[in-house]
């Protein structure tokens, strides 16, 4: 596959629709793994890491959920294409530093990515939409299992598996969840949510930006360590941390339709003013204004199927991503300006908000009932 | 404000993340936190880095001439990095970095998913002992004919772990 295929469309994990979906982006989960008695990539010379990604790569390539996919040594990529690749959350910025000796493999439904050669020998990703940490895990364990039925992993009886970093020793795994969290941050509740998630070793943090600068009220919730629990053990706490999460965004966000109707409706108003006649706007001013329409569609304000078109102009609005629509390199003001006329363009299909169809919201997921206003 | 990690440049990037209660702060110029992977909203963990220092100190204590027999590397180097060298490092580190692990994670023993490999090895280690004990048993009992019986199995399986 190309890597023109691979962006003609978004991320599965984007589009799809999982559990609690308008709450929960996606779910990501990743495992480190090293072979045995070679140095780690950072450590290793040159040689060394280009006989590592030899022995590594062709066995990623040939693993069924690999058939179909996009393979490329991260020499061959430009600098553009691999900051394609980090807004999709595809590689990660360490990864995009990474040139000769590092490759990246994933599957077209960009589900699944594999890193050779980054921290560690090994980083396995794979994304979900919505909360579905287990599902993600589940296809993990069973690519592990049969890579390592041809690779020696390091591994140590008292200490797990063995990595780069300490941080990550014993399963090597890191399990997380991309949140919206607009209702929280407009009701500011968010830093109590935050400070009580931290309380049992898990790490919240913005997306973009930290506590309630946050940007796009995009929140990231991960387990912070992992030795001494077992996998589906810390899939399970995460899982039942975040359900109340989405329980107290909910519930957030009905107090402010009885609380603070006024106030929402004229946020909801005011992003639909800017993000539709505009001629500069920031990354950041975008995703702060896309997040509110997001929740406009989430509380019925706009219609459910122009949700998808929403969600697309979270990624298709970052910088790299501009830039390789206009295949050319641009400067931050030509960005900003092309950013707008996207945005304009795309949410032509978008009515007006319709205050009438603003509901109290019903439980995630479920049909929104219309209220006598 | 000086950068924490190069501690040369005016820190432009500012972090705090709560973990377990507890706060924790740095204060990056922009090439540390570029190189650090800090605006990695995907891969970067302030405790990596906190740690990564924080380690450096901790490993300080030990012996710094010690290198790793595999790959060279030594404990400046992960004061440096915060990264190991390979995997026979966390060997030939271990008393530095068990009390670093101590404080990183929940537990200090590995409970998840064991690889088929070790697995195996595992169960034929159990096997061993057990047939080693019954071994002595028989030899203590005189009943020299279970014993040779024995003797061959043992044979056997320490041919099955060698290969």
């Amino acid at each position: 596959m190309k890597f023109s295929n691979l962006m003609t469309s978004a991320g599965e994990w984007l589009r799809g629709e999982g559990p609690h979906h308008q709450i929960v982006i996606s779910s990501r989960v990743r495992l480190a793994r090293n072979l045995c008695n070679r140095a780690f990539p950072g450590w290793a010379k040159k040689a060394e890491r280009t006989a590592i990604l030899e022995l590594i790569r062709p066995r990623v390539e040939k693993l069924p959920e690999m058939q179909d996919s996009f393979s490329e040594s991260l020499q061959d990529l430009s600098a553009l294409d691999k900051q394609v690749l980090v807004e999709r959350h595809l590689i990660s910025r360490e990864h995009a530093a990474k040139s000769a000796g590092s490759a990246v493999i994933m599957n077209r439904r960009q589900t699944l990515s594999i890193m050779i050669n980054e921290e560690d020998h090994l980083r396995m990703q794979s994304m979900r939409s919505g909360l579905q940490l287990k599902q993600a895990f589940k296809l993990l364990d069973k690519i592990d299992t049969a890579l390592e039925a041809e690779l020696e992993f390091a591994y140590d009886q008292k200490l797990g598996y063995l990595t780069a970093c300490p941080t990550n020793v014993g399963t090597g795994m890191r399990a997380s969840a991309m949140l919206h969290l607009p209702g929280l941050v407009l009701s500011e509740l968010i830093n109590q949510v935050v400070q009580a998630v931290s309380k049992i070793g898990l790490a919240v943090r913005g997306l973009y930006g930290e506590g309630t600068e946050a940007m796009g009220n995009l929140f990231q919730i991960s387990n912070q360590t992992t030795l001494g629990e077992k996998e589906d053990e810390i899939i399970a706490r995460l899982t039942k941390v975040i359900e109340t999460i989405i329980e107290k965004e909910h519930d957030a966000r009905q107090v402010l339709i009885q609380k603070k109707s006024n106030t929402l409706w004229d946020q909801i108003g005011r992003a639909y003013g800017v993000l539709t006649y505009a001629h500069a706007m920031s990354s950041k001013e975008a995703l702060n204004l896309l997040s509110i329409i997001k929740l406009g569609v989430d509380l019925g304000a706009f219609p459910e199927d122009k949700r998808l078109p929403i969600d697309e102009l979270f990624i298709d609005t970052q910088p790299a991503h501009l830039q390789k629509m206009s295949q050319q390199k641009l400067n931050a003001e030509e960005r900003d300006h092309l950013r707008a006329q996207i945005i304009r363009t795309r949410l032509k299909v978008l009515p007006k908000p319709d205050i009438s169809k603003l509901v109290k919201e019903a439980g995630d997921g479920s049909e929104p009932t219309p209220t006598e206003q | 404000m000086l950068c924490d990690v190069c501690k040369c440049n005016d820190a432009t990037v500012f972090l705090t993340q709560i973990i377990e209660g507890k706060m924790q702060k740095v204060n990056l110029c922009d090439a540390c936190s570029r190189e650090k992977g800090v605006q990695d909203p995907t891969g970067f963990a302030l405790a990596d880095l906190l740690l990564g220092i924080g380690a450096a100190e901790e490993i300080e204590k030990g012996s710094s001439t010690q290198r790793c027999l595999v790959c060279g590397f030594t404990q400046a180097d992960f004061k440096k990095t915060g990264r190991l060298g390979c995997s026979t490092c966390y060997t030939t580190f271990t008393e530095a970095l068990t009390a670093l692990l101590k404080a990183m994670h929940k537990g200090t023993s590995h409970v998840g998913k064991v690889p088929e490999r070790a697995h195996r090895v595992g169960e034929l280690n159990d096997r061993m002992r057990n047939l080693s004990e019954s071994l002595q048993k028989a030899v203590a009992e005189e009943n020299y004919e279970t014993a040779a019986s024995l003797r061959d199995q043992i044979k056997q399986l320490e041919s099955e772990l060698a290969g």
